[in-house]
């Protein structure tokens, strides 16, 4: 067996997500240092705040200010931070009840150790120093000695939860990071690809050969494993016209794309045909792969000059 | 209930830190193969199939419909997926053969989470506007539930480790298993959890096979008959639940009929040690009752398929004649935030 192919693959793609108006409310106050939190029919104060009581899933809207501070009710210590995390020194991820609330909020907080930090003991919220609307406005908490200030307000109070410029929405950019391999038979097809070779796989089942192969007969599913080399000359089966011209793409339009049925495979794969005007490409047309150097797989393909196939040699295959 | 449904065969896949070398297709066919040989069925004999996998595992789109190749599901076949546990597509075919619309049901999961980084693709599952934007990984999210499980009396250091060693003591006897036997509890991975206390990262695939009624006793000596099954889920804020117990575990079990009478054997799918400690006070379960024979997701926990796992030992040891009455038990999200209950049953010896 070859050696296991691999590639790096990063998916990253911004989420733009609207809010409801109480969690618009909750992350323009936190833009302007405010905390609040919602009111339950029953009487509980949630912070963070949502549009529905996870009890009764009745719609709540009474906001209340809270304190920036308040008391670790869970912890753990943090001492290899990950990308994305708050903080990029070791930390404590904790759950805070913050004085007025009765849930806790998830954060991190700034603690010199595991030593320094236990359940119970009293944090506020550190700011962050540039603020948007978003939860990471609360860069983190940090401990907070009570005895010095006298200034924290326990009870809420009610907030109309109106502020300017109020946020409607948050951008929340995602990335993960991934080692992608393809497995036995789609490396076999890229390996031969590199010695501009085309090699799908037969189903022993119903003897139909997969170009490219994915190692199962989606028909019988069954392992498909005997390799059979195809091509590299092919027929249209069908095709399109594209009048669009695609971002980053060095091709001029119009251009023809098109199903192609290598000699000897099954199942037909897409490529671009050129050396022939758009307009005279046609169904049964036999065509050629076009290699440039050092590409890993056919540029295009073009006509052979051989009559057409008869349609009956490929009606299966459109 | 009006009919009677029982799992008839069960397979699944060694579980190994990677499966580079294979597709996903290429790694769930044996299993697929395996369950259909155990039955003496083809694809075509089987009513409808269902399965349970994530694309942010791999980071492949549309895998599962890569992986249905391995079925064999052209001309099209009856087909569905979920994107969560092989459990919960069990439950759906549960569901369909109770209907009466078909008489088998195949259901298979599988995950690789070799390709990526697992801890940081679970915070993509959270809430994406209060939680998710902290990238909160998995680990430290099962350790706030160990701490508030230690602050409360409920356990210790100690005790957690024992969880993770009798776990992997009795997969020495589970050749699927990823970790087996003595395995050190090692350095703190986010602490008070160490790593001994948290799942092997790993890939792997199962299938289950359902039938229901006549059908399930000619495919199978001795059926694993569902008596019950259903899941429950809590409050997505993780603040503003008691992470030192599940009731959305214990509903489920009182919904599924799991305390009617007791049972010999329960497979709970625990991947960090506190939540076994959580499951066994929420389930009721004492010494009498033997917990993961098999190990559990302890020693091996390919993502998605960690639960249905769970109901395939649970059903095998049943088909064995080693257990009469099972608990299974399935979870999704973090700290327990989901939970499935299956009651399984033998007839009687």
């Amino acid at each position: 067996m070859p050696e296991v192919l691999k590639a790096p693959l990063v998916v990253e793609f911004p989420f733009t997500r609207s809010v409801g108006p109480v969690q618009s409310a909750f992350l323009t106050g936190l833009r302007e240092r405010v905390v609040l939190g919602v009111r339950t029919r029953d009487g509980r104060t949630l912070v963070p705040p949502v549009e529905y009581d996870p009890v009764t899933a009745e719609e709540i809207r009474d906001l209340v200010e809270v304190a920036p501070t308040g008391a670790v009710t869970t912890w753990a210590w943090n001492h290899e931070p990950r990308r994305g995390q708050p903080l990029d020194t070791p930390f404590a991820w904790v759950l805070v009840r913050l004085d007025g609330a009765d849930t806790a909020l998830l954060h991190a907080l700034d603690a010199p150790g595991p030593d320094a930090v236990r359940t119970g003991m009293r944090v506020r919220v550190r700011w962050a120093g540039e603020r948007h609307g978003s939860i990471t406005d609360i860069a983190c908490f940090e401990p907070y000695d009570d005895a010095a200030d006298h200034t924290a307000v326990d009870e809420p109070t009610a907030h109309d939860g109106q502020f300017e410029n109020t946020i409607d929405g948050i951008v929340a950019p995602a990335r993960l990071d991934y080692t992608y391999s393809p497995g036995r038979a789609q490396t076999a097809y890229i390996e031969a690809l590199s010695e501009r070779r085309t090699v799908g796989e037969r189903c022993p089942s119903c003897r139909k050969v997969y170009v490219p192969p994915r190692g199962a007969c989606p028909t019988c599913g069954v392992a498909t494993y005997e390799q059979v080399e195809v091509g590299p000359r092919g027929t249209v089966t069908t095709y399109c016209i594209v009048n669009i011209k695609a971002k980053n793409l060095d091709i001029e339009v119009p251009y023809v794309y098109a199903h192609i049925a290598l000699d000897g495979a099954d199942l037909a794969l897409h490529g671009r045909i050129a050396g022939i005007p758009y307009d005279q490409v046609r169904m049964g047309l036999r065509v050629e792969p076009v290699w440039t150097k050092g590409a890993r797989h056919p540029d295009h393909y073009r006509p052979t000059g051989e009559p057409d196939a008869e349609y009956d040699t490929y009606k299966e295959l459109l | 209930m009006t009919r009677e449904i029982a799992v008839v065969a069960f397979a699944q896949t060694d579980h190994r830190r990677t499966s580079e070398e294979l597709s996903e297709v290429e790694m769930l066919m044996p299993v697929l193969h395996d369950v259909l040989d155990q039955t003496g069925l083809k694809t075509a004999d089987i009513g409808f199939t269902c399965s349970g996998s994530s694309d942010y595992l791999a980071g492949r789109a549309f895998s599962f419909t890569l992986a249905l190749d391995g079925v064999g599901a052209w001309p099209p076949i009856s087909e569905s997926h979920v994107e969560m546990d092989g459990a919960w597509a069990l439950y759906e075919a549960w569901t369909k053969l109770l209907t009466g619309d078909a008489d088998t049901a195949l259901v298979y999961s599988y995950g690789k989470s070799s390709p990526g980084s697992v801890r940081d693709v679970l915070t993509r599952q959270l809430d994406p506007y209060y939680v998710a934007p902290l990238w909160p990984d998995s680990i430290a999210l099962a350790a706030l539930q160990a701490q508030a499980l230690i602050d409360e009396g409920a356990t210790d250091e100690p005790a957690l480790a024992a969880v993770a060693t009798r776990n992997r003591a009795a997969a020495a006897t589970n050749s699927h298993a990823q970790l087996r036997g003595s395995v050190p509890q090692g350095e703190y991975a986010v602490r008070p959890l160490r790593i001994g206390d948290c799942p092997p990262v790993g890939d792997g695939a199962a299938a289950v096979i359902l039938a229901a009624g006549e059908r399930a006793r000619e495919l199978c000596a001795r059926p694993a008959w569902i008596r019950g099954i259903d899941h429950r889920i809590e409050a997505h804020g993780l603040g503003v639940r008691d992470l030192t117990d599940s009731p959305s575990a214990r509903l489920a079990a009182e919904k599924a009929g799991a305390f009617d009478r007791p049972v010999d054997t329960a497979e709970l799918h625990a991947p960090f040690t506190p939540q076994e400690v959580v499951l066994r006070r929420a389930l009721r379960l004492d010494d009498s009752v033997r917990v993961n024979p098999s190990g559990g997701a302890l020693a091996a926990n390919p993502m998605m398929a960690a639960g249905l796992i769970r109901i395939g030992e649970a059903a095998a040891g049943i088909h064995r004649s080693e257990s009469d009455r099972a608990l299974a038990h399935a979870t999704s999200g973090p700290c327990l935030q989901q939970n499935l209950i299956a009651v399984l049953e033998g007839d009687p010896r």
